[in-house]
């Protein structure tokens, strides 16, 4: 009897520990042994790689190291930032202005880094706003915001800021197609299919200085557009963009934008766009936009209102649009290196669609069309078709590429990265991610040289990843070595706000690019600057009091203000002396109701002040400058309106005797 | 008159270029590295001026009420690149026209001279700077007194200092050994014959080497 109790308590044992083995494996097993070695980076050491990642609803651009995850720093550039006065500032709040006027914050979602010939050029990133539709252009010599421009008949600047191989252009195409705005748009908004137009941007950047410009815009029906890849190498002069909700709902687009089988990649031959826009086939339409400009010299932002912008109608102008069917609503849409595939994921797909340019340009050839949308051919879904991945996982997102002749493709739903060979399409490996992965970057990756030691996975999930922190979680990213057969995870970080698409450079390239250490203080040309302390001074107009000051370790130039009355407006003009690498200053004043300012060697920013009330204000360096930053301090002293308190400033005089304070 | 060989001639030229190009290089440099500067900061001194990052040590000095340094405030600047033009054409005079032993001796000698003077002057200003502080200083150390070496390595405070002869102090320094050399050559030095005789000038001439040195 105890035997048989025994062998039944052995073989209840025996079957749990089985069953329980089964479990699939949890997050912990999947990392190896050697992932800390390879992703450590010792104190004092550079990394290998930039990554400049999106941020986001947090409107800026991040910079992280790889393969270390170290954050560097947070650009801004939709959004404003009181910890580097970024939109307080006088001179940068016209950085973020807009038709719609001062609008503080954007939602960053990708970003873009400058080629030559395909491949990465180190000059500037570009990001998209996705709400206000705008385009920034990110000078990598100083990481500053040097250029927003507004685009005109957009609602929500999602497929951007995506660009050809020489960054001829960088397109910017309208999520929420929206009446032009050239257009009466007091309509019902059940009048979609008749009133609603999609318009794609192509915008033009100048090789040497990056200025950017509205080339010309294309109208297209109505339609969503998502998400974009320039065509390379032999697909040079083509562009591809993903669309969905080619069924034209204006409500409830989670159902009613699901209900085709097929939507559309865009294919556009912008090479044909540039000879109709040449024989002057484009319409000049009145609308209005902004564009924004930073002066290094100045050291100010200057925001232009535009009024024109030309555009070709490709239903009417023939060649320039053809219409893939892509299954099901298709987010990403990217190009092999080599130019040849175009691989498009639809969210609700069970397949991945490979295109094959060589047969897109058979098929056009061949007319070899299935009716038309909206105007535009609609090519047979089997002429433009390469293959299929068949089974690759749930809910694929985006492709990119290692140049070896794999792709990866991100799972949003399954939450995992699946490699694939292009050329037979065979899955060949899977690794979780850990949770719903949606961006992938590989350093290069858009272009037509990859260099395939690292994959980034930008997470929009993190639950049980790191301490908890209340409701709201950080996103994550993540770093796999796929530089073998299989990727393997090597590294697990948080990113601010959230990470969409990202891009990473060699280090080198961005660090040799002639990086910027000061700004010289012989070329200022600020119209407020004062170039040493003897500049220094304070000057009325009517009720404006004009500070021009300087900052030099350890102490401001004038620093004793007395005479300004209630009712005035204080503009202080920091002229920070300095001419040494890593000394900014910083500028904060009691009351005031923007920010601080943090200026640069060499640079000159103003802070607007207006004093609420009669008193003593101190103000200090932010910034902790030297040893003496402590002492870097003073005051200004408001009287009340219409007081006799003459104006007076200095620093360095001690009261005496025959100087007493004032009654 | 003996001959002058014509060896001794070239070497008397190289040497006077040698000189001359003093007055385009540096001729001595400063090195400074601190924690927060571990790229090293350098003052570099040239004939006619001052280079390196003259405004960054001056504005750091100003903790310690040192007087910051402007090239005007030297006369040197104005009559150096005279002096060294003028050995730099000395010599190759010497060589050219004047070609005897007697007056490769007096170049030397005087060259040698200058050499200390210069030395000795340029020691002088470093003990001016280093220990004239303005008493109303932010950071006052008792007893320590800021000179910079005159060769070699120093730590001031946070700062490690390393003085050394820079591009055209190093070509004035093998100017004048060629001087050197060429005078040895003539004594016979470098014959076995002469060179008994020349062993009491080479006594006379080490101190000064040295001191150079």
């Amino acid at each position: 009897m105890k035997t048989k109790v025994l062998i039944f308590v052995m073989l209840a044992m025996a079957a749990f520990v089985f069953m329980t083995s089964c479990r699939p494996k949890n997050a912990g097993t999947s990392v190896k042994g050697d992932s800390a070695v390879k992703s450590f980076v010792a104190p004092g050491q550079y990394d290998e790689y930039y990554n400049f990642v999106s941020g986001g609803f947090s409107g800026q651009m991040s910079v992280y190291g790889l393969p270390s995850g170290r954050l560097f720093r947070v650009i801004p550039v939709f959004s404003v930032d009181p910890e580097k006065g970024w939109g307080y500032s006088e001179e940068t709040k016209p950085m973020l202005n807009t038709s719609h006027g001062f609008v503080p914050w954007d939602d960053l979602h990708h970003v873009e880094l400058s080629q030559t010939n395909g491949e990465i050029n180190g000059k500037w990133a570009f990001g998209n706003a996705n709400n206000t539709p705008r385009l920034a252009r990110i000078d990598l010599k100083s990481f500053k915001t040097a250029e927003i421009i507004e685009l005109p008949n957009s609602g929500g600047n999602h497929s951007s800021p995506f660009g050809t191989e020489n960054s001829e252009y960088i397109v910017a195409g309208t999520r929420f197609s929206v009446p032009s705005d050239y257009a009466n748009g007091d309509v019902p908004i059940s009048t979609y299919k008749e009133n609603f137009k999609g318009h794609i941007s192509f915008v033009s950047v100048d090789k040497e200085s990056g200025k950017m410009d509205i080339a010309f815009q294309l109208k297209t029906p109505g339609v969503n557009f998502d998400l974009a890849r320039c065509g390379r190498d032999k697909s040079h002069g083509w562009f591809f963009f993903s669309c969905y909700n080619t069924e034209q709902a204006n409500t409830l687009l989670e159902v009613n934008a699901s209900q085709k089988d097929k939507d559309f990649i865009m294919a556009v031959n912008w090479k044909k766009a540039e000879e109709y826009l040449k024989a002057g086939k484009g319409v000049k339409q009145k609308v209005k936009y902004a564009h924004n400009v930073w002066d290094e010299q100045t050291h100010t932002g200057t925001s232009t209102i535009k009024n024109e912008v030309t555009v070709l109608d490709v239903a009417t102008l023939k060649d320039i649009c053809y219409m893939i069917p892509c299954p099901k609503s298709p987010h990403g849409c990217d190009v092999d290196p080599t130019g040849e595939y175009i691989v498009g994921s639809g969210k609700l797909a069970a397949v991945i669609p490979v295109f094959s340019f060589d047969k897109l340009q058979k098929a056009i050839a061949n007319k070899a069309y299935d009716g038309e949308y909206g105007g535009i051919p609609v090519i047979k879904y089997e002429e433009a078709l390469y293959g299929e991945v068949k089974k690759p996982g749930l809910g694929p997102l985006h492709t990119e590429f290692d140049g070896k002749g794999f792709a990866y493709t991100s799972f949003f739903v399954s939450s995992e990265v699946v490699k694939w060979n292009i050329k037979d399409l065979a899955v060949v490996d899977r690794v979780p991610t850990f949770y719903s992965v949606g961006h992938l970057c590989i350093p290069g990756g858009n272009t037509r040289k990859p260099s395939p030691k690292y994959l980034i996975a930008y997470n929009k999930i993190t639950k049980d990843r790191y301490l908890p922190t209340g409701p709201e979680l950080t996103q994550s990213a993540q770093l796999f070595d796929i530089s073998g057969e299989k990727m393997q995870m090597i590294l697990d970080f948080p990113t601010i706000g959230e990470p969409h698409y990202a891009q990473a450079a060699p280090a080198e390239l961005i660090r040799n690019n002639g990086q910027l250490k000061i700004y010289p203080i012989g070329e200022n040309k600020h119209p407020r600057v004062a170039k040493g302390e003897s500049e220094s001074k304070v000057v009325r107009e009517g009720n404006k009091v004009h500070v021009y000051m300087t900052a030099v370790r350890s102490h401001f130039s004038p620093d004793n203000i007395e005479g300004v009355r209630m009712g005035d407006e204080v503009y202080f003009h920091v002229t920070n002396l300095e001419q040494d690498w890593d000394v900014p200053h910083g500028f904060g004043v009691k009351g005031a109701n923007n920010a601080e300012l943090l200026i640069m060697p060499g640079e000159t920013t103003t802070l607007k002040w207006v004093p609420d009330r009669v008193g003593i204000f101190p103000m200090y360096c932010t910034d902790f400058c030297s040893a003496l930053h402590q002492e870097m301090q003073g005051y200004v002293r408001v009287s009340p309106a219409g007081s006799k308190t003459p104006l007076t400033f200095h620093v360095g005089k001690q009261a005496s005797s025959e100087e007493k304070p004032a009654q | 008159m003996k001959s002058f060989p014509k060896s001794s001639v070239i070497l008397l030229i190289v040497a006077g270029l040698c000189i001359l190009s003093a007055v385009y290089f540096p001729i001595w440099r400063i090195e400074l590295d601190a924690p927060q500067y571990p790229e090293g900061l350098a003052l570099l001194i040239y004939a006619n001026r001052m280079g390196g990052e003259v405004e960054i040590i001056n504005g750091l000095n100003h903790y310690i009420g040192m007087k910051t340094l402007h090239a005007e405030e030297f006369i040197e600047f104005t009559v150096l690149p005279y002096i060294i033009g003028f050995f730099g054409l000395w010599s190759i005079a010497t060589g050219l026209f004047l070609k005897s032993k007697k007056s490769v001796l007096v170049l030397l000698i005087v060259f040698a001279a200058f050499g200390v003077l210069a030395m000795y002057d340029f020691w002088r200003w470093e003990y001016e700077y280093g220990h004239n502080l303005d008493p109303t200083a932010a950071i006052i150390v008792p007893g320590m007194a800021y000179q910079p070496p005159l060769i070699g390595f120093k730590q001031l405070l946070n700062f490690g200092a390393f003085s050394i002869p820079d591009t055209g102090g190093w070509l004035m320094l093998l100017g004048g050994l060629l001087i050197g050399f060429v005078y040895l050559q003539l004594s016979g030095f470098l014959n076995r014959s002469g060179r008994t005789k020349s062993i009491n000038t080479l006594i006379f001439l080490v101190p000064l080497w040295v001191f150079l040195l």
